[in-house]
């Protein structure tokens, strides 16, 4: 390869995203007819698409308020998921109540779809706990830090799924599909590429989620990879489709189709969500240092929330007290948020050693007692 | 009673947990038609089919890390790595992921599995095959450690760590894989998983050992009782947790201590056991607690193994430092 092929190759993924991109939504609004993803999602109504709306302009709130609580010292940190929310809406609105999701530490709108209370994601970041939820209960694992780890989980899961004779039945109440999130930079990880070869070689039913948000830190996505990630599937032998990230209805059809293959015993998908990161990677970042501003403002105008409500106006699917309401109940849910934050307690010294073993150790008992003995030696102990 | 040989005590042992719960796996690198590498898995496949043993990719942060989903599913996967030395690739999956699942879930999440590794030296092999890591994953809390000695313990002790619902990291000394001794099969195990046992009665010194290093220290306690010295050995079985009140008890009696592992000294399972006998037994001691251990070297080539590791003389030898304070 020649020193200008390579270039060229290093700048194809971006140009390639364009012309390979299934995209149902423009950012204008408008309706873009598919002959291949129309049909997946023909029984959406704009009573749905509100439904959408309402969760997109929700997830972003949850995730703003976030961000405020981390500035004002309540939350040692937060992954925000500004600009993310159509890739996480779209693909959690697909999902049936026994599919499994593995999701990264970003998945807030994803939560929002499960049915986590937005209050249980916060105990991560602040400092209280490591996963407040029952990821048995809406069938969410806990937030997985190390990227791509929980794409191994996945792809087990999934195994797991088949061996309960959960897949291919025809039963849509039973057949179980296993959806693992990940993003750009996880791509590069060992994890991620073998528990592809794990769910290609054993046919597992899991579909695996790239958010290609174009950032890992601040790597840009060129640096992770030289083609366009979907195709990587195609090397590992299962089917990789590219879908405009910020595009609800997109996401949803296109998750919604693979989800399906995976239920009925096709195996697995996976699907790069092209989105864009509008924030930082975490609150500790600072993207001014490593992209330029215009990029930024490029992205704005794909923004994930504008163009559904433009579709709703324009088709007169939504009336204006209806984004009213919702910026209502996204101002009360986030007032709640902020109490339910402060009010969340420390947990106690000695809890730590609550959980180590399913039953404590006589050494975890003997230093449980020796840290209490110890903090009950100092007057006026209260632990 | 049946005469049988530890790796053959292993899949005997494999077998009966497959068989009193479906929702036992055995899942590694070449554990199906070929049985594994030394055998232990044998005829598994064949009786429970590829759905419950699997040939997994070549991969073992793969194989670790999909265990897990499937213990998140219900099942109860064993796992087994090839050769100690490979483990390494699937580090961040036992230490980071398994380790502490149940843990960062409050307690909502188990993981039943059981990580098998053949380990040690002694075999005349290349690198990567010989090594010792148990300290590595000792280390790390919510892992329970184990390692098998007799064919008896192998038996009962891979059925005890399958039932269990911590994951459990089962080190099997591969160069005694062929060491045959009786076995009751019917019954129940005469220890808890996670208790130490008195091998040999002694009253001279406490010699403690665990996996390979049982045999050698009860045949430097036979070489020690010709020469009038009476040795106890108590094969530590459980590295993490400990089962130090049974070694207290023995130390002291005999005030004296010798730890004796294959793998490298330094941060070792000696010495954890050093620093918390010579805690609880200080006003009995009547010499410091001795290692003799491995080296701090890297695992080095087979033609120089046989000093490397312990033997006889060097426990003997061991044994003679410590009575001579």
């Amino acid at each position: 390869m020649t020193v200008e092929s390579a270039g060229t190759a290093a700048t194809a993924p971006t140009a390639q995203a364009e012309s390979e991109l299934v995209q149902l939504l423009t950012p204008e609004g408008e309706r873009v007819p598919s002959p291949d993803y129309d049909r997946l999602i023909d029984d959406v109504t704009d009573d749905d698409i509100r439904g959408f709306y309402r969760d997109l302009v929700l997830a972003r709130r949850v995730d703003t308020e976030a961000v405020a609580l981390q500035r004002h010292g309540e939350l040692g940190l937060w992954a925000s998921l500004l600009g993310q929310e159509a890739a996480q809406v779209g693909s959690g609105r697909a999902l049936r109540p026994q599919d499994h999701v593995f999701p990264t530490y970003r998945e807030h709108g994803v939560a929002w779809c499960r049915g986590i209370d937005p209050g249980l994601l916060l105990g991560l970041f602040r400092g209280v706990d490591q996963g407040g939820w029952d990821p048995r209960e809406n069938n969410f694992h806990l937030y997985t830090i190390v990227v791509g780890a929980q794409t191994l989980h996945a792809a087990g899961y999934a195994m797991g799924v088949q061996r309960d004779g959960a897949v291919g039945t025809g039963d849509a109440e039973r057949d179980t599909a296993v959806v693992a999130y990940f993003g750009d930079g996880a791509s590069s990880q060992g994890d991620v590429n073998e528990a592809f070869i794990w769910a290609s070689v054993f046919n597992a039913p899991v579909v695996f989620f790239c958010q290609n948000n174009q950032w890992a830190i601040s790597e840009p996505f060129e640096r992770q990879t030289r083609i366009p990630l979907y195709r990587r599937a195609a090397g590992f032998g299962f089917p990789g489709v590219r879908v405009d990230g910020n595009d609800v209805l997109a996401c949803l059809a296109v998750t919604r189709a693979a989800l399906q293959r995976a239920r009925d015993g096709e195996g697995p998908t996976m699907i790069e969500a092209f989105t864009y990161r509008m924030g930082a990677h975490t609150t500790t970042d600072d993207p001014t240092r490593y992209r330029l501003a215009a990029d930024l403002e490029h992205w704005k105008l794909k923004d994930p929330i504008e163009r559904v409500k433009a579709y709703l106006t324009r088709s007169g699917g939504a009336s204006h007290e209806f984004f009213e309401s919702v910026d209502v109940e996204a101002e009360t849910m986030a007032e709640h948020l902020r109490e339910y934050c402060r009010s969340l307690p420390d947990p106690s010294a000695t809890s730590i050693f609550d959980h180590v073993y399913v039953e404590p150790t006589p050494a975890l008992v003997a230093q449980r007692d020796e840290l209490g003995a110890y903090l009950d030696s100092f007057e006026g102990a209260d632990r | 009673m049946t005469t049988m040989a530890l790796g053959k005590a292993i899949n005997a042992g494999l077998r009966k947990a497959m068989e009193g719960d479906p929702k036992v796996l055995v899942m590694g690198e070449d554990v199906g038609k070929l049985g594994g590498v030394f055998r232990v898995t044998d005829g598994l496949q064949k009786d429970f089919g590829e759905d419950r043993v699997i040939d997994t990719p070549l991969a073992e942060s793969g194989i670790i890390g999909t265990a897990i989903g499937l213990a998140l599913r219900g099942y109860r996967p064993v796992c087994e790595i090839q050769f100690d030395g490979f483990v390494f690739p699937g580090y961040d999956q036992i230490v980071s992921q398994v380790a502490k699942m149940h843990f960062r879930s409050g307690g909502r999440l188990r993981v039943p599995m059981v990580i098998r590794i053949p380990f040690g030296g002694g075999i005349g092999a290349v690198e990567h095959h010989s090594e010792s890591p148990e300290a590595y994953f000792a280390h790390t809390p919510g892992l329970k450690v184990v390692a098998v000695s007799s064919p008896a313990d192998a038996y009962w002790m891979i059925q005890q760590a399958i039932a269990l619902d911590d994951p459990v990291v089962f080190f099997e000394p591969k160069r005694r894989y062929w060491e045959k001794a009786e076995v009751a099969e019917d019954g129940s195990p005469d220890l808890p998983l996670e208790a130490a046992r008195v091998v040999l009665p002694g009253t001279d010194a406490t010699v403690l050992a665990y996996g390979p290093m049982v045999k050698t220290c009860l045949d430097a306690a036979s070489a020690a009782a010709e020469e009038g010295r009476s040795l106890e050995v108590i094969d530590l079985r459980s590295l993490s947790p400990l089962d130090l009140p049974v070694v207290y008890e023995s130390v002291r009696r005999t005030g004296r201590c010798v730890v004796v592992h294959e793998a490298q000294r330094t941060l070792g399972i000696g010495a954890e056991v050093a620093a918390r006998v010579t805690e609880e037994c200080f006003y009995s001691l009547e010499a410091p607690v001795l290692r003799v251990t491995g080296f701090d070297t890297p695992y080095p080539p087979a033609r120089v193994e046989e000093e490397y590791l312990p033997d006889l003389d060097r426990v003997l030898d061991g044994v003679d430092r410590t009575m001579a304070y």
